[in-house]
This record gives structure tokens, C-alpha cells and sequence, in this order.
């Protein structure tokens, strides 16, 4: 194998990301008034429990058919089933550290060990003082049986750190999701 | 469900900084405590947004027309690639930058140090690679400016770059410095890449086969995302020979 180039390092995306990375379709992952859509909104916190007022939020799923209209799924690139579906969502942090994404349920995936995974988000979450983003995943809180079966929350045995991984419901009919970067409530965060 | 191949993007080792950095202050309070969670790259990880064209206005690689007058400041060009680690280029993918103009202040809210806004230029840029991963910008080199991490702190000049590469694995955002930079030193952003080799390579290149006589200064910066040790049309038995 020849030799690899070194790879370029990441930095802080800084208090001035506003200037271009918060786009005016960026919460929606779906458009607006898409059947069956929802809000996940939630606050990131520092480890005073501080909102994190400079920070950027991103998601990416699959469509609810389980689907990426990817080249590298091995099952094949496949167009998601409701128009205008993107997968990706972006949303800066508020004044009070919250966001808002608008999405669907992603279908579950099938894991290359033969097991399922449920359904999730990928997020990553980019603030001034975080000189690499963090990354997590947000699962269902309906899907109990699923998310016992999940590879990924079966390989966190502290219960309460994996509780940390699955969203609520909340009054509006849509789910939140909040985001502790440190601390008593630390969120898991994963390395990929 | 037949076996699932997917790519496999080896973990970098010694890269990128430790989010426990003390030296820059803002991590003190926003770095996990709790060591990450090995999360294999199953498919949702190996995938990732790929966006096009309708992400790009008229001027958005030229940050010096995008107002009725012409920025202030040196003009630049900032042109590479973006490249996996293995070599291939990476095309169509979105690059987004923003930085500071040429006095050292940023269009944005929380920036007010004295030092004047130019009413020509903000700040912002976007395109795509092209098919041999190729992008280009055209811009004016940023000013250094204060800021308040400890006594008489300057952040040295530099760009900040986002990039998605083809993957949620390969997303990246960074920041590209110019050579020879005097306030290096005394920088605890860009000193927190501990490795000296991979700091170097957060650095742009003079270069002057790309300065344009009697109009702008050249400068080469090649961006490099983790890549894929092998493809998802390579079998098993195939990985073998690699």
C-alpha cells in the first residue's frame, strides 16, 4: 500500500460562523408542511450549564425507508420517496443555546454484522472552544424494543449515559433533543 | 440482506487537537470530560449531503465583487485541492469560507474592536470542486486581529474553511494560515495541533505561478480528508491484495 498523505487538521469554527454556514433552508430536512414532519428542537449547554449561544448544529439520516440516495450504500443510491427530502439539517444556536430541525423518522438500517440499527440521527455539533466538533446520535423514544437491539446504545452499559442519547416528546408533537458538552449530564459523544 | 461492504475510514492518529486545549481558554468549559465512544462507520457514518450547484450565488468565489465597490486590501487568490488521504480528489464538493477583512475585523455582531468595517466586503464564500477536486477563491488576505483569550492575544491571519467531503466521517471544518506568519508563536488555536508536521500543513503556500502580474498574490493550499482504505467495490477476498 503507498504511503497516505497526512491528513489536515481541524480548528474551532470560531464565534463569526454566522457569516455564512447558517443557511435560510439549513433546519429544513424535509420542506415545510411535509407529511409526517416534525421538530426536534433542544439547547446546547457548556459545563456550567451554560447555553452555548456561538454553536452550530448539524444532522444527517436516512430517508423513512431506511435509504441513502448515496453511491457508498452498498445497496445502492436510492431517490427518497418524498420530494425535497435532503437527509442534512443545520441550525446555529439561539440566545438561550437552542436549535431547531425540521425532519421525518429515518427507517432502521441494516448493519453489516447482520444486526439492526435504530433509527437515529447522526449529529455534530461545532462551537467557538470546541477545536474539533463533537459527534453524537439521537435515537426515538418509541422505538424501546429497537433501540434495546441497537448496536450502538448496546455497547453503552451506564444507563443513564445512554438515556443521554434518546430524545423526548414534547408539547408541540415533536421531540427534544438537548446537548451537554460537559459535566453531570455530559451527553455520549462519540469518535468515528 | 447480503453482506453490507462498506468503506472503512481508518481513525487519524495524532491530527487533529485535543479538545482540552488550556491554553485556549474557550475549551475550559466546553470540552467533554468523558473519553469519546468508539462508534463504528456503518451507514449512516460512510454516507453523507452531497450539495450542489443550487448552494452557490453569482459571486460567491470572488469575495471582492460582491458589492458595489471593490474590497480594500491585498488581493488574493487562494486556490488547491481537496484530496483524500489516499491521493483521489475529491469533486463537487462544497467548500464554504468566511474570515475577517483586511483590517482584521469581521461583518458580525460580536466583533467591535477598532478597526473599521469595509462597506465592500463580507466576508463569505462558497463553491464547488471541480472534477479533479480543484477550487479557487478570490479574495483579500484578512488582517490579524486581538482577542481576548489572555493579555495582548492576536489571532495570526488565516481563512476558515468548511468542507463535507462525501461522507459524515470526512466532514472538516478548519482554518488555512499564510506563511511566515510573526504571531504563530504566541496562537494557542493553532498550536493546539501538538504535531509539528501536521500544524505545517494548516499553512498555505506562496505560490507565484498563480500570482496574476499587476493584480493579485498566489496562494496554494490543499485540504486532505480522511479517506477510505478500501471501496465498496472491493470484496473481501480482494482486500487482501491491497
Amino acid at each position: 500500500m503507498s504511503e497516505r498523505l497526512g491528513c489536515t487538521p481541524s480548528q474551532t469554527v470560531g464565534p463569526y460562523l454566522h457569516i455564512v454556514l447558517p443557511w435560510s433552508d439549513g433546519p429544513f430536512v424535509v420542506p415545510d408542511g411535509t407529511s409526517g414532519s416534525f421538530w426536534v428542537t433542544g439547547r446546547v449547554f457548556d459545563g456550567n450549564g451554560d447555553p452555548v449561544t456561538d454553536g452550530l448544529v448539524e444532522t444527517w439520516q436516512a430517508d423513512p425507508d431506511g435509504r441513502f440516495d448515496h453511491p457508498d450504500d452498498p445497496r445502492g443510491a436510492t431517490k427518497p420517496a418524498i420530494p425535497g427530502f435532503r437527509g442534512f439539517g443545520r441550525c446555529a444556536t439561539g440566545t438561550d443555546g437552542e436549535f431547531a430541525i425540521l425532519t421525518v423518522k429515518p427507517g432502521p438500517l441494516p448493519a453489516d454484522d447482520g444486526r439492526t440499527e435504530a433509527p437515529h440521527l447522526d449529529v455534530s455539533v461545532f462551537a467557538r472552544g470546541l477545536l474539533n466538533r463533537v459527534v453524537t446520535r439521537m435515537y426515538f423514544p418509541d422505538d424501546v424494543a429497537a433501540n434495546d437491539a441497537d448496536p450502538v446504545l448496546a455497547s453503552i452499559d451506564d444507563p443513564q449515559l445512554r438515556s443521554t442519547l434518546i430524545a423526548i416528546p414534547n408539547d408541540e408533537g415533536g421531540l427534544r433533543f438537548d446537548i451537554h458538552l460537559q459535566g453531570a449530564h455530559e451527553t455520549a459523544f462519540f469518535e468515528l | 440482506m447480503t453482506n453490507l461492504v462498506l468503506p472503512n475510514y481508518p481513525k487519524l492518529v495524532g491530527v487533529h487537537p485535543d479538545l482540552d486545549s488550556p491554553d485556549y481558554r474557550g475549551t475550559t468549559l466546553r470540552h467533554p470530560l468523558r473519553a469519546p465512544i468508539d462508534l463504528p462507520q456503518r451507514l449512516t457514518e460512510v454516507t453523507g449531503p452531497l450539495l450542489g450547484e443550487g448552494r452557490l450565488g453569482a459571486f460567491d468565489n470572488d469575495l471582492t465583487k460582491q458589492h458595489d465597490g471593490e474590497a480594500q486590501g491585498q488581493r488574493i487568490i487562494v486556490h488547491g485541492r481537496v484530496l483524500d488521504d489516499g491521493g483521489k480528489p475529491l469533486p463537487a464538493t462544497l467548500i464554504e469560507i468566511w474570515q475577517a477583512n483586511a483590517g482584521g475585523r469581521y461583518r458580525h455582531v460580536v466583533d467591535n474592536w477598532p478597526s473599521p468595517l469595509d462597506p465592500n466586503f463580507t466576508g463569505l464564500g462558497r463553491t464547488l470542486t471541480d472534477d479533479a477536486g480543484r477550487y479557487q477563491f478570490t479574495t483579500v488576505k484578512p488582517g490579524a486581529y486581538p482577542w481576548r483569550n489572555n493579555d495582548n492575544a492576536w489571532r495570526p491571519a488565516h481563512i476558515h474553511f468548511s468542507l463535507f467531503g462525501r461522507s459524515f466521517t470526512q466532514r472538516l471544518i478548519t482554518q488555512m494560515y499564510f506563511p511566515d506568519d510573526p504571531l504563530f508563536f504566541q496562537d494557542p488555536i493553532f498550536n493546539s495541533v501538538r504535531d509539528e508536521k501536521a500544524r505545517q500543513r494548516l499553512i498555505s503556500r506562496y505560490d507565484h505561478s498563480a500570482t496574476i502580474d499587476h493584480w493579485a498574490l498566489g496562494f496554494e493550499f490543499d485540504i486532505v480528508l480522511r479517506g477510505a482504505s478500501s471501496t465498496p467495490f472491493e470484496s473481501a477476498e480482494e482486500d487482501d491484495d491491497e
